[in-house]
């Protein structure tokens, strides 16, 4: 897998769509809703870039220099535990709140200063943010309305259809559960046909099962009407089932952007290791090279480590794996060739999922090992208490910035 | 007079935890409270006919047969409902003070709903002050408040009347209405507004598309606060008036010579609309309520 | 009604989490300009016109009602020494119709917001009767008092009868007519704050104090009481302020023995023309009001209530 690392690149699947459906009339697209407003032309066409965007709220970075680029069409994800400035960058980029420095642009031209109610952009609030006065259809139509749009009510009608939502239009959102409150929500948003569209962390306040339901709905309806969907979330899950690209932002920074296979697979910094997933990661030191491969000291161990999944190549590393890539095996059994082990090390935990079954193993040196065994094949069992050993493949572990923290990012998981 | 709608909404419930008190419901404690059940409604029924006890005989004396003074009933009759502006001044005052009435709550409306907007949304200097400047009218005696204009009517020389006494029921009217509407600002949802910007509405049109009709209840209740306090008013009324006669100050004039009947039937329709606007609010309400 | 309804009106949408606002403070300027100006005119310059009146002295050998400039400090002094009598006999009557209004008051906010929790109707009614006296002017109330209450009405000849009071005793022109007629008149202003508050409360609060084994009574000591004190301060102030400075009640249902300081004010302005010493007797009772609820708010706890 090509490392794009933490470059604004993004990956291959953030191509914009050619199957664009708008909501109601698709040759509203180039309709200009208010003349002399930039970023107005192409509704779905342009890409949405960050250029160096500072805010500052006194003393306190909210968003340190970030730089992004959305291509025009695709779903993309903004992921970090609360507090990391993500909402911050949406609002932002909604016009809510002004950049401290930096710029923003939308199809080419800048909007940093345009003010919310100018900017081709519409969101999906995290409170939905119904207005309790008005019905539904009403709430639909509000954006086309202050647009003075000529066919206001059929096409929010339309949106209503879009989220299934039509035969709820003369409710009032009080009236409405908090899934159809989002659908509608949603709708209002859609209906503008804007040229971003902004959720913030719409499935935040629905229940488990309901969450998953939207998350597919929303894919559905982002590959319908083909805008651009900026979705802010700290669901590691959410963010990889729906986006075509991922952007994990921790402490006002981007720490790494891509596909979600990509980030998954080849984490760059300890905070996407620990916070997208979870990961091993093993302190040591380069000690050799050894063609396509580092020799990596750990604790007394020699590890290896593919040069082109590391992000230093000397001096201190952190060498990560994941834990459903680690083997768990006892000492009298064989192992593959091209595989790092450790071991021999104890059981201390054992939990049972289902599809899997979860070992915690102290490696004497090494700290505690996390393994995902599938509920495959019925070898000996292992039980809290075993002595075992760790086996992984060496083309499965990457390498970390040795000086990182490798708990970063570890912690904040849980408190989603 | 106070905080008091306004300290009823921002005042946080501070639940004081007492742990000495977690023990288990004896069966007497039981008993006395499901004798309590009926003490406390029956107490509070009572309380309701100590409120309603004047209304009562101020309605019935508007029933009764014109004489000197009003003071002993001699009679049934409906001649003072259907001639309410018999007896000489009443309706005058009854104009006068419906029209006072009127300017002081529009005037008093507006200026504080402003107020409660700035307070509740904005943060800035001075903040503090501002409040107090709201919260001291309200927990100062009429009489004061009262004693204070005319002094300064005095000073500087302005004969009391007509203007005097709007601009005095403006201004115990604005604390009220400031602190009336800042309740119902403050459980507006801030992302409402910017939901609003958000789908193309100008800082204008999202304030009278959404934030106005949002608050509207509030202001509504405010105003009509605003009317009754002005309507209502005596004291200040006494002090800032001269020669100008409000309907409160009618009757007190006229209570030592004896109060025309005419002013029961004035006091009695005002309690009568009133009863009819709040009932009827409510059956729409609950109308409306079942036809969704 | 008024109260009622903006009080009804409960957060709409559940307390909106404070987002991050920031906006121009001109805009905040704007919207206070007018009515904290208006306040400035027609409440500061007021009072401090009054504090200047306080200190005036006649004009020698000039008509009665003439007064000049002066820091005439002896007038407090004069006042205070003359009529100390009616104003701390105000505080005693607006403190004792305080306390009954709020055992009068609490029990039917209670029952309002509690006990009729789930009947809209019933409740709309319930404070409709409660906020009705408003619309009937304050006076007719007060003067309907004094005639139900008077020498020759039911009510006495009842009492009269049943012995409770002698053959001679009487209600009206009485301490006790003064207070009542307090109690009565700001009984709403009781009322409504804390129906208010205990409409707010949270009825699984009471459920949990069952269910942590509290009786009923316990419950309400432990529970209610306590979260529905910002209420009571509120009404105990709404309450007690205007009664102490008020003269109505005093001037129809007392005599000469129950003067309050509101009558000895509005005689001295009125019928003496005696500004000074009216002037400082209001602002003593402004003071002292001032420094009771002061101490009042911060004993109870709740400094938020500016």
């Amino acid at each position: 897998m090509a490392a794009h690392g933490a470059s604004t690149g993004t990956g291959p699947e953030a191509v914009a769509r050619e199957d664009r459906v708008a909501p109601a009339s698709p040759a509203e697209h180039s309709r200009s809703r208010r003349s002399g407003q930039p970023g107005r032309a192409a509704a779905s066409g342009g890409d949405l870039v960050l250029e160096r965007v500072t805010k500052t709220f006194g003393d306190f970075v909210a968003v340190d220099d970030l730089s992004l680029s959305v291509p025009a069409g695709s779903f993309f994800a903004l992921l970090g535990p609360s507090g990391c400035g993500k909402t911050t960058t949406l609002r932002m980029v909604a016009g809510l709140e002004r950049a401290t420095s930096g710029r923003i642009l939308l199809g080419g031209s800048d909007i940093t200063a345009t003010r919310a109610h100018q900017r081709p952009v519409n969101t999906v609030f995290q409170s939905y943010a119904l207005f309790p006065h008005l019905d539904v259809l009403e709430n639909v139509a509000f954006g086309l309305r202050r647009t003075k749009a000529p066919d206001a009510v059929p096409r929010a009608r339309a949106a209503l259809e879009l989220v299934e939502m039509a035969h709820m239009a003369d409710r009032r959102p009080s009236q409405l559960s908090g899934g159809q409150q989002q659908r509608v929500a949603l709708a209002r948003a859609v209906v503008n046909n804007p040229a971003v569209l902004l959720l913030d962390e719409p499935l935040g306040a629905l229940d488990l099962k309901l969450r998953r339901q939207m998350q597919s709905e929303l894919k559905r309806i982002q590959n319908e009407v083909g805008q651009t969907f900026v979705h802010v979330t700290h669901d590691q899950e959410e963010a990889m089932t729906m986006a075509d690209t991922v952007a994990v932002m921790n402490a006002g920074r981007i720490e790494q952007q891509g596909p979600p296979e990509e980030l998954y697979e080849l984490p760059r910094t300890a905070f996407v290791a620990n916070f997208l997933g979870r990961s091993n990661l093993l302190a040591g030191s380069v000690a050799e090279e050894s063609g396509d491969a580092l020799g990596v000291d750990v604790a007394g161990r020699r590890l290896w480590l593919p040069r082109d999944r590391a992000v230093t190549t000397s001096g201190p590393v952190l060498v990560g794996v994941r834990p459903e890539k680690v083997h768990i095996f006892f000492a009298d059994e064989g192992v593959p060739d091209d595989s790092n082990v450790v071991g021999p090390g104890r059981v201390t935990d054992v939990a049972f999922t289902g599809v899997s079954t979860q070992y915690d193993v102290e490696v004497p040196g090494l700290g505690t090992l996390g393994v995902f065994a599938q509920n495959v094949f019925g070898g000996r069992p292992i039980r809290e208490g075993d002595e075992v050993m760790l086996g992984w493949a060496v083309r499965h572990t990457f390498g970390l910035d040795g000086h990182e923290d490798a708990r970063s990012g570890a912690q904040v998981e849980d408190d989603a | 007079m106070s905080g008091t709608t306004g300290a009823a909404v921002t005042v946080g419930a501070t639940a004081r935890p007492d742990p000495d008190d977690a023990r288990p419901p004896a069966a007497a404690a039981r008993r006395s409270w499901r004798l309590g059940d009926a003490v406390v409604p029956v107490f509070a029924a009572l309380a309701f006919v100590y409120l309603m006890v004047p209304i009562a005989y101020t309605v019935a004396f508007s029933f009764n047969e014109p004489g000197r003074t009003n003071l002993v009933w001699r009679g049934f009759t409906l001649e003072n409902w259907q001639n309410p502006c018999g007896a000489p001044q009443v309706c005058e005052a009854l104009v006068n003070s419906l029209q006072v009435g009127a300017i002081a709550t529009i005037a008093s409306t507006a200026l504080g709903t402003l107020v409660a907007l700035a307070l509740v949304r904005y943060r800035f200097r001075g903040r503090t002050l501002a409040n107090l400047l709201i919260f001291l009218p309200m927990s100062t005696p009429e009489v004061v408040l009262g004693a204070a204009l005319l002094a300064q009517f005095l000073s500087i020389r302005v004969n009391p009347g007509f203007t005097t006494v709007v601009l005095a029921h403006v201004m115990f009217c604005i604390s009220f209405v400031v602190v009336t509407v800042k309740a119902r600002v403050a459980s507006l949802d801030p992302r409402l507004e910017e939901a609003a910007a958000d789908l193309y509405a100008s800082p204008v049109q999202a304030f009278w598309r959404v934030t106005f009709p949002l608050l509207l209840p509030g202001i509504a209740a405010a105003a009509l606060l605003a009317f009754s306090l002005s309507f209502d008013d005596f004291i200040i009324t006494n002090f800032n008036s001269g020669s100008f006669t409000t309907f409160p100050k009618f009757v007190y004039v006229s209570a030592t010579r004896g109060i025309p009947a005419q002013a029961n039937v004035i006091g009695s329709a005002m309690f009568l609309a009133a009863l009819l606007l709040v009932v009827g609010a409510q059956v729409l309400s609950v109308a409306r309520r079942r036809r969704r | 009604m008024s109260i009622v309804t903006a009080i009804g009106h409960g957060p709409g949408q559940g307390a909106p989490a404070a987002a991050p606002r920031r906006r121009a403070r001109g805009g905040a300027y704007l919207l206070l300009a007018p009515g904290l100006a208006y306040l400035g005119l027609f409440f500061v310059v007021p009072v401090f016109a009054l504090l200047v009146t306080s200190l005036y002295v006649p004009v020698p050998g000039g008509e009665v009602g003439s007064f000049q400039p002066a820091f005439e400090w002896a007038n407090y002094v004069r006042a205070l020494e003359t009529y100390w009598p009616q104003l701390v006999r105000s505080f005693a009557y607006a403190a004792i119709a305080t306390v009954a209004a709020l055992a009068i008051g609490y029990p039917i906010a209670y029952v309002i917001a509690v006990r009729a929790r789930g009947r809209p109707f019933l409740q709309a009614m319930l404070l409709v009767l409660v906020v009705a006296p408003f619309f009937t002017s304050f006076i007719l109330r007060t003067v309907a008092w004094k005639q139900i209450l008077a020498d020759e009405g039911f009510v006495v000849a009842g009492l009269r009868a049943l012995s409770v009071l002698p053959p001679d005793g009487r209600l009206t022109a009485t301490g006790f007519a003064v207070v009542c007629g307090l109690t009565y008149n700001f009984l709403p202003f009781m009322t409504l704050p804390i129906y208010a508050n205990l409409e707010r409360l949270d009825p699984r609060l009471v459920e949990a104090g069952a269910d942590l084994y509290a009786s009923g009574p316990t419950t309400f000591r432990r529970v209610t009481l306590p979260l529905s004190m910002p209420g009571v301060v509120s009404g105990t102030l709404l309450t007690f302020i205007p009664a102490s400075g008020d003269f109505v009640n005093a001037v129809l249902l007392g005599n000469s023995t129950t003067t309050m300081i509101g009558q000895v004010i509005d005689s001295r302005f009125f019928k003496v023309s005696d500004y000074p010493t009216a002037a400082a007797l209001s602002f003593v009772l402004m003071v002292a009001i001032l420094a009771l609820v002061a101490a009042y708010i911060r004993r109870a706890g709740t400094e938020e209530l500016l």
